[in-house]
This record gives structure tokens, C-alpha cells and sequence, in this order.
């Protein structure tokens, strides 16, 4: 992707000085401003997140075996699943891609040394992990039953729980988001390479410039909303409780007014995770660049007009509600082009299936369900039937599970290499991203049918309908399966890490773009050794030489070239 | 046997919206079908043909074209708009309040539904309505928000505190259809659950002349009978399907040893269980004090021999067929005893209240 102006010496076999092992002591992991170290650090926040989440979720999946419910208590339950969620959403999904990959990649991406503000990257890590705790406090220490869209008055005046301390945690964990959403904007704009113009930005830059938009603009008016209900809670200040002068309806707008575009911050860059494995193993060009990048922009925009689509029937009028069902339609229209842009980028490709593509692949099958079924919610009827139903809990978790944690999963596989240096087994890897594709198919979708026969979601029991415990029993079988997806990598990654023998050298993958082509695995702590320069486009890959060179070593005659002479019109 | 009974993939339609709303349903699942398989189609076709090594032509890749993507958003947007209008347009239908419409006033409260007829009439977690009448639910909220749904009507709409919404809607076939909470209200949001009941005209007429819901139906056996008591009494509020702090359950008790508090046991023949009805204090179950109120002067001698019959056919094993009221879990912790009337009993005593027998045949042949 670049030329480089003096390319050190081939890497020497002792053990080089990067990133990693410049320094040991603790103090040079909590008081580092490099943003690789602070991924490594939202790595393992994160991943200690996502296996409490995880638990919790167990425990809501063995519940539902029984129409009766099994060991819990109503509350508990409640407390379960409210656990789940707010674990999963502010402290897995929103920062997982942007906190840890983000983090790590965009400024070795544009190349530049660091983000635009260091400290503020680290300060982000310290809020976050702060909120983390004071949230998990009040989950473990008494809970809270609203479920994580904390609606009004339940929120606000009728539950006994430990909602303002959890509230007080999600408010100050915002902050954790807006700060990395400036740094990446202000480093975008600001640190991009000699010759890296914003056309030559890989994908992955683009979706988190559109998600970091969303952030900042997004992100404070749900703390500020969040906090006002801690303060109706506490003061008995009429915000949103009608007893107290207050709209209870007044809430969902400003949750969702975030919460909307929240999916986004979860999603779009999930999709740039997808634009880099897709083209580096498909060894081609994107197909569409331009579009595939102003999709992520327009979904950034109409993204903030379609909140009202979860209000349908909650007292909205009409009129309302028909706006934005429309907004909601015109939205599904740039995924849909990404999806078929990334398919198809194998035309004429040269297609490997490792670990990360297969993620990606099934990302693209799972995403491509998750979008679909945004229509049946997104049309304004067949929503009044759906909403607050097992419909929903299954389309959000194509879209969050599906898309996002399965780009998340292909990207820290794609990038393991880079961010640690240790090449992790490829048959567990392959078989984890299908283990977990069929666990997750066989998890969920029962749940769509669950939702059009009419369960309503945070339902404990059902016993006045036992014929819903077919679906319940095969989804929570499927659980399991996918649970075991999910443990896969985390035994074969930090295995890697403990062997001696899986070196990785700079660019396994053969993959074009500054942080593989000119920074070492891992990278040195200023990323680069020289101040990279670039001259060609994205994704300037040779299908043809690439598929050839397996032709030559197998024996087999070559494919051809382009005719130079040949005029092609396409 | 119909598979579909037992294994449902589509609710019952019972309203004059559901199928109309069933045909959007079904022509958005095609679309999306037709979708999923072209896009994995293209992806398997494309992964495969390209694959690293394959002899497969590269020359000329396209990496852009404006007609490609031309179609890519006018084929989605076209069709989107296309579902769009259609799925409107029945919203609007179903927004709109009949000209004529009986009126049904609904409140939703932590965690029961009350509602209440024109003429007075109040029922809690049921409706009785008659078929084929334009229904007008108006709705609001004692304390949370709530979600009347009735699925086999395909309506639902929030129950809000402070204002006052509304829902229309005309069911179309006699039948016992459920009525929940679909919005996260709290504790006991799963047993916010009740029954619709669609009556033909004149079932509908003779239940208002009955007075509504304290018509009770003549029971045919002495078991029924015994649950009516049971019913009326609340002893479910304490007996559950399971031991908990307010009582022991009853299911399989009878002939069995019990063990007392004063450390000995006796044997649950039907006099022992009488005189556990009737003074209860005299022996008292290991574990518990005296919280069970004595019945003697409350209850004939008929209705304890019901009681026991009812009692009596209860085993331990079986879950699904035991008409014992259910109490959660959650029954320990929970600060107020549940409906007295749970919903498992009303579903058993509609057999014999609303339906006449052909129409039971008739539902029983779907
Ligand atoms: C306020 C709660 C409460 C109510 C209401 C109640 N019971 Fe009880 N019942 C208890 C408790 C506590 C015990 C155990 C202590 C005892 O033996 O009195 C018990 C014991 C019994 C026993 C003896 C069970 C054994 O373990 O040997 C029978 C039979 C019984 N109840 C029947 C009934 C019937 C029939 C009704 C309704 C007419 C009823 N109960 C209503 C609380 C209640
Ligand atoms: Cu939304
Ligand atoms: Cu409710």
C-alpha cells in the first residue's frame, strides 16, 4: 500500500524490542499512553465483561427450559437479565471494536504514532474501568430488575433496586465513549500519513470516523437522561413519573435517541472489520470503495431520525409513527449495499478461507437474517404484533451477537498476529467461527418463531402456555453449543501466547496496509520505524499473482494476465 | 394428531386484522427468504469459484460500477417502499376507533389487569367479549407502563399511567385467547397474564344475564366442584405446586405420611385432611405455625368432602394436567400473594362457561 522511504533491515532474529516487551513493570501497563497497550487493556476488560455477560445469560437460557422456571426467583430472574444486558451493551458491544481494535489499529492505519491525545486515551481506559466497577457493584450487590432500557416510572419510582448506583456508572461510562470518539476524529482529521488522502483512508478508518460522529453526538443525551432519572429517583424531581408532573413517554424518546444510533456504534464498526478481512483474503480491491464508505456516513446520519421505530405502539400518533417507519425502511437500504459489496469483492478474487474470513463469511450470513428481519419491525403493522415479543430479542441478537461480536471475533483473529506476534492454531480457529455459527443459528432463530406465536421477552415463566417449551429447550441446547464456541478461542488465543513456537512474521496474511507492511509483529511502541509515506489505494491486492503462485507450486498452469492491448469496457 | 398444535409456527388468527396482518407477515418472510438465499448463494458461488488456486478467469475484475450499485439501492429501496405503503396503510386501519364499538375500560396495574364493562360488570385477568363487535379498549396505567397483546388478535398497545390510550379491535372466533403484558412492568411481569374469552352472541348475552364473572357454571363431577371451592376460598394462595413459606403443597398428599411439629406423624386420610380444613391448629405440618385460618362455620360438610375429592386427585408427578394453582418460584420473596385465581383454573372452567359444545368441537377440529 506504501512505499517507505528507507526500509530498515530484515527483522533480526533476536528477540526485537516492541511494543509488549519494552517495559515489565506494572506501572508501565497502568500509566502507558501507548494506544496499543491501552487496546491490550480494553482487551482484557472487555473479555472479562463478555464471560460475565455470557453467565448471566446462562442462567436466563436454563430458566426458559422450564415454563415454570427452574432455581430462580422472579426477582432474581429480573436481576439476570437486566445483568446481562447492561453488561453486554455499555461495557462489551460499544466498546468492544472501537476500545480494543480501534484503539490498536487506527493510528497504525493512517500512520501515526499514537492517537491525537494520549492521555485522554488513557484517562478513557481509567473511566471506563471506574464505571465498570461501580456498575458491577450494584449488579452484584442487591441488582437491578428494570431490564437495560430502564423505562420510566419503573426505573424512576417503582423499583426497589440498586438502579441509580448502576445509572450513576452507565453516566460515567458515557464519558469513556466521547473521549475515544474525539480522540479518533480529531486523529483522523489531524495525523493522517504524507500522502494518506481521505479517499485512501482503508474502510476500517471510515466506519470508526462515522461511529465516533455517533458517539459524540449521541452519547451525551442518554447520560443526561440517564441521569435524570437518578435524579427523580433520589430528589423526587417530576422528569418523566406522571405522578409527579412528569411524561413517562418523554424517556423512551431520549433513550432511544441515543440507544437508535447506539446500535450503529456497535455495528458499523464491526462492518469495517469486515471491509479489511474480506478484501485481504478475497486478495482484491474492494468492490465500491466510495460507497461502502459513504454507507457508513449515511448511516450515521439517517441513523439519528429512526429512533421512533421502537415506539410504535406506545402512544406516539400516527403520523409520527409513519415517518419513522419510513425513515426506518431508508436505512436498511446502505447495509443492504454493503452487503452485496463485500460479496461481491471475491468476484475475481483469489479466496482463502482462514480463521478471519470464515468469521467474516458467517458474519455476512448472520447480518444478512438480523438486516431481514429489521423489515418486519421497520414496517410500521406487522410491528405492533412484534415489538416487546422474542421477535425482537432474536432480531438484536443477529445484529449484535451476529454482526458484531463475529466481526469483533474475525478481527482479533485477523489481527492476533500483529497485536501479540504468535500465530494461533488454524483448525480451532476454523472450527470455533463454525461451532459458534451453528450454535448461534440454532440458539436464536427458535426465539423468531417464539416471538410470532406471541412470548413476550423478560417473561420468567409461561406456564399458561407450555407449547412455547419446544422452542425455549432448543434454544437454550443451541446455547450451550455456542457457548463452547465462545470458550474455543479464549483457550487456543491465550494458549498461543504461552508457546514458543508460533513466531508471527510482520504480515502472515499477506495483507496490504500500513500495519502489516511497514511495522513489525508486534509493532515497535511508535508503531513504525520510519515515517511511512503512501502512494497507492486501499486494498491494492494481486488476485492473479496470488492464485498463480499456488498454479506454479502445485504444478499447474498459470491463469492469465490482462491483455494490455485488449480495450475492456465495463 | 395435528403437529401444528402441538409444535405452532403461527399463532391463531382470531381477529379481523390478523390475517390481513398474517399476509403482510408471510409476504415479508419470502422476501426475505428469496434474499438470504441469493445473498448466501452468491457468497458459496463466489467463494467456491474464486477460490485461492482455482483455474477460474480473473482477468478485468470490476471494482466499481455505478449500474451495479444503481440496482443494489433501488431494488431494496423499491421493495422497502413497496412494504412500507401496504403495512401503513393497515396501521392506519388499525389506529382507526370503529364508528360503533363496545367499549371496554382497561386498567393495567402492578401486575393484573382490571377491567371493567359498560354496564358495570368487572373482571380481573379475563375479558368476556362477544364475537363479531367492534371492541374499544380504553387504557391507563395505575403505576408503570404496561402492554395489553393479544396475539391471536395481532393488537397491542402500551398501557401508559397518566394518559389515556386506546385500541380497536373485532375478534372473530369464539375461543379463549391470551392476554399478557408485553412491557417489562416489574416482579411478577410474567404472571401479568390473562384470557380473552370470545363468546358467540348468545353465550355473550346469557353470561351478562349470569352477572358477568360471579356466574359459576354447575359443575359435573365432585373434583370440579372442589376446585370452585378451592377457587373461591384462595387456598391456593398458601398451597402451591411446591412447598413454600406460606404452606406445604397438597399435590400427592393424600395416604401419605405427614410429619407434625410435634415430631410424630399421621397418615392424610380424608379425616385427618378434614379436620386440617376445619381446625388446622390441632395438628399442625413440621415447619409451619398456625398462619392457616380455621374454615370450620365457613364450609359445609359438602364442600370439604369436594375439597378432599379435589385434593385426592392431585398426584405429585403430574405438572401440566394438575389444576393446583401455580405460584412461582418467586413465591417466597414475593410481598403480596398472588390472584387467587390463576389462570390455569379459568382455562378449566371456561370449558363449561362460555362455549357451548359444538363450538368446542369446532375448536378442537382445528
Ligand atoms: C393463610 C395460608 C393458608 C390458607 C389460605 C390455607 N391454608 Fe391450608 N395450610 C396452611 C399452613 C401454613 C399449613 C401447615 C400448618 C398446618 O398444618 O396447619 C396448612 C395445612 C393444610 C393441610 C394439611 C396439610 C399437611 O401438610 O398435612 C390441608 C389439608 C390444608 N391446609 C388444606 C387447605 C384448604 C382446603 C384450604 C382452603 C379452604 C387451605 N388449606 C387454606 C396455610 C393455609
Ligand atoms: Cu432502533
Ligand atoms: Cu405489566
Amino acid at each position: 500500500m506504501s512505499a517507505i522511504l528507507e526500509r530498515t533491515a530484515a527483522p533480526d532474529p533476536q528477540v526485537k524490542k516492541n511494543y509488549l516487551n519494552a517495559d515489565h513493570t506494572l506501572a508501565s501497563w497502568l500509566l502507558t499512553t501507548d494506544h496499543k497497550r491501552i487496546a491490550v487493556l480494553y482487551l482484557i476488560g472487555v473479555t472479562v465483561m463478555f464471560f460475565l455477560g455470557s453467565l448471566a445469560a446462562a442462567f436466563v437460557r436454563f430458566e426458559l427450559t422450564s415454563p415454570r422456571g427452574q432455581i430462580l426467583t422472579h426477582e432474581t430472574y429480573n436481576k439476570m437479565f437486566t445483568a446481562h444486558g447492561v453488561i453486554m451493551i455499555f461495557f462489551f458491544l460499544i466498546p468492544a471494536v472501537p476500545a480494543v481494535l480501534g484503539n490498536f489499529l487506527i493510528p497504525m492505519m493512517i500512520g501515526a504514532r499514537d492517537l491525537a491525545f494520549p492521555r485522554l486515551n488513557l484517562a478513557s481506559w481509567y473511566v471506563w474501568t471506574i464505571s465498570a466497577v461501580i456498575v458491577l457493584t450494584g449488579l452484584i450487590m442487591g441488582g437491578v430488575d428494570t431490564g437495560w432500557t430502564f423505562y420510566t416510572p419503573l426505573s424512576s419510582l417503582y423499583s426497589n433496586t440498586q438502579v441509580s448506583l448502576v445509572l450513576v456508572g452507565l453516566f460515567l461510562s458515557g464519558f469513556s465513549s466521547i473521549m475515544t470518539g474525539v480522540n479518533f476524529i480529531a486523529t483522523i482529521h489531524k495525523m493522517r500519513a504524507p500522502g494518506m488522502t481521505w479517499f485512501k483512508l482503508p474502510l476500517y478508518v471510515w466506519s470508526h470516523y462515522a461511529t465516533s460522529v455517533i458517539i459524540i453526538l449521541g452519547t451525551p443525551v442518554v447520560a443526561i437522561t440517564l441521569f435524570l432519572v437518578v435524579l427523580e429517583r433520589t430528589f423526587r424531581i417530576g422528569i418523566f413519573s406522571p405522578e409527579l408532573g412528569g411524561d413517562p413517554v418523554l424517556f423512551q424518546h431520549l433513550f432511544w435517541f441515543y440507544s437508535h444510533p447506539a446500535v450503529y456504534i456497535m455495528v458499523l464498526p464491526a462492518m469495517g472489520v469486515i471491509s479489511e478481512v474480506i478484501t485481504c483474503f478475497s486478495r482484491r480491491q474492494i468492490f465500491g470503495y466510495r460507497f461502502v464508505a459513504m454507507s457508513s456516513m449515511a448511516i450515521a446520519a439517517i441513523g439519528f431520525l429512526v429512533w421512533g421505530h421502537h415506539m410504535y405502539v406506545s402512544s406516539q400518533s400516527v403520523l409520527q409513527g409513519l415517518i419513522f417507519s419510513l425513515l426506518s425502511f431508508l436505512v436498511a437500504v446502505p447495509s443492504a449495499i454493503k452487503v452485496f459489496n463485500w460479496s461481491l469483492t471475491m468476484w475475481r478474487g483469489s479466496v482463502q478461507f482462514s480463521t478471519p474470513m470464515i468469521y467474516a463469511l458467517a458474519f455476512i450470513g448472520l447480518f444478512v437474517i438480523g438486516g431481514l428481519t429489521g423489515l418486519y419491525l421497520a414496517a410500521i403493522d406487522t410491528d405492533v404484533h412484534l415489538t416487546g415479543t422474542y421477535f425482537i430479542v432474536a432480531h438484536f441478537h443477529y445484529v449484535m451477537v451476529g454482526g458484531a461480536i463475529l466481526a469483533f471475533l474475525g478481527g482479533i483473529h485477523f489481527w492476533w498476529p500483529k497485536m501479540f506476534g504468535k500465530m494461533y492454531n488454524e483448525f480451532w480457529g476454523r472450527l470455533s467461527a463454525m461451532v459458534i455459527f451453528l450454535g448461534f443459528n440454532f440458539t436464536f432463530f427458535p426465539q423468531f418463531i417464539l416471538g410470532y406465536l406471541g412470548m413476550p421477552r423478560r417473561y420468567h415463566v409461561y406456564y399458561f402456555a407450555p407449547e412455547w417449551q419446544f422452542y425455549h429447550v432448543a434454544s437454550s441446547l443451541g446455547s450451550t453449543i455456542l457457548g463452547i464456541g465462545f470458550l474455543m478461542p479464549a483457550f487456543y488465543l491465550t494458549a498461543s501466547l504461552l508457546r514458543k513456537d508460533n513466531v508471527a512474521p510482520a504480515n502472515p496474511w499477506g495483507a496490504k496496509g500500513l500495519e502489516w507492511e511497514n511495522a513489525s509483529s508486534p509493532p515497535v511502541t511508535l508503531n513504525f520505524e520510519s515515517q511511512p509515506i503512501v502512494t497507492e489505494n486501499p486494498y491494492n491486492y494481486d488476485p492473479i499473482e496470488d492464485t498463480n503462485k499456488v498454479r506454479r507450486e502445485a504444478g499447474l498452469p498459470e491463469i492469465p494476465r490482462e491483455d494490455p492491448d485488449k480495450e475492456v469496457h465495463h | 394428531m395435528n403437529i401444528f398444535k402441538v409444535l405452532p409456527v403461527a399463532p391463531e388468527q382470531a381477529s379481523e386484522r390478523a390475517f390481513g396482518y398474517d399476509l403482510i407477515f408471510w409476504t415479508i418472510t419470502i422476501l426475505a427468504v428469496v434474499f438470504t438465499i441469493l445473498v448466501f448463494a452468491l457468497v458459496l458461488a463466489l467463494a467456491v469459484r474464486y477460490r485461492r488456486g482455482s483455474s477460474a478467469d480473473r482477468r478485468y475484475p470490476v471494482y466499481h460500477s455505478n449500474g451495479i450499485e444503481a440496482v443494489l439501492t433501488l431494488v431494496p429501496l423499491v421493495l422497502g417502499l413497496g412494504i412500507f405503503a401496504w403495512s401503513s396503510a393497515d396501521f392506519v386501519k388499525f389506529r382507526q376507533r370503529p364508528k360503533e364499538s363496545m367499549e371496554i375500560f382497561v386498567i393495567g396495574k402492578q401486575w393484573m389487569w382490571h377491567l371493567q364493562h359498560m354496564n358495570g360488570i368487572r373482571e380481573n385477568n379475563e375479558l368476556h367479549i362477544p364475537v363479531d363487535t367492534p371492541i374499544t379498549m380504553t387504557m391507563i396505567s395505575q403505576d408503570v407502563i404496561h402492554a395489553m397483546y393479544i396475539p391471536a388478535f395481532r393488537v397491542q398497545y402500551h398501557v401508559v399511567p397518566g394518559r389515556y390510550t386506546e385500541m380497536s379491535f373485532t375478534a372473530t372466533k369464539p375461543g379463549r385467547y391470551k392476554m399478557l403484558c408485553a412491557m417489562h412492568c416489574g416482579t411478577q411481569h410474567s404472571e401479568m397474564v390473562g384470557f380473552v374469552y370470545v363468546m358467540s352472541k348468545s353465550d355473550y348475552a346469557r353470561w351478562i344475564e349470569g352477572g358477568g364473572n360471579r356466574y359459576e357454571p354447575r359443575a359435573a363431577t365432585m373434583v370440579a366442584a372442589g376446585e370452585q371451592v378451592w377457587n373461591r376460598k384462595a387456598c391456593g394462595n398458601c398451597h402451591a405446586g411446591m412447598d413454600t413459606v406460606r404452606g406445604p403443597t397438597l399435590n400427592g398428599i393424600f395416604n401419605a405420611q405427614r410429619r407434625l411439629t410435634d415430631g410424630s406423624t399421621a397418615k392424610a386420610a380424608p379425616d385427618y385432611l378434614r379436620e386440617s380444613i376445619l381446625l388446622p391448629w390441632l395438628r399442625l405440618t413440621k415447619g409451619y405455625e398456625t398462619t392457616m385460618p380455621a374454615y370450620k362455620g365457613q364450609l359445609t360438610e359438602e364442600e370439604v368432602l369436594q375439597l378432599i375429592e379435589y385434593i385426592k386427585s392431585n398426584s405429585n408427578t403430574s405438572t401440566s394436567g394438575s389444576p393446583q394453582p401455580y405460584s412461582a418460584p418467586g413465591a417466597r420473596t414475593l410481598p403480596t400473594p398472588t390472584h387467587p385465581e390463576n389462570a390455569t383454573n379459568r382455562a378449566n372452567r371456561y370449558g363449561s362457561a362460555g362455549v357451548t359444545q359444538s363450538e368446542e368441537g369446532a375448536m378442537n377440529a382445528r
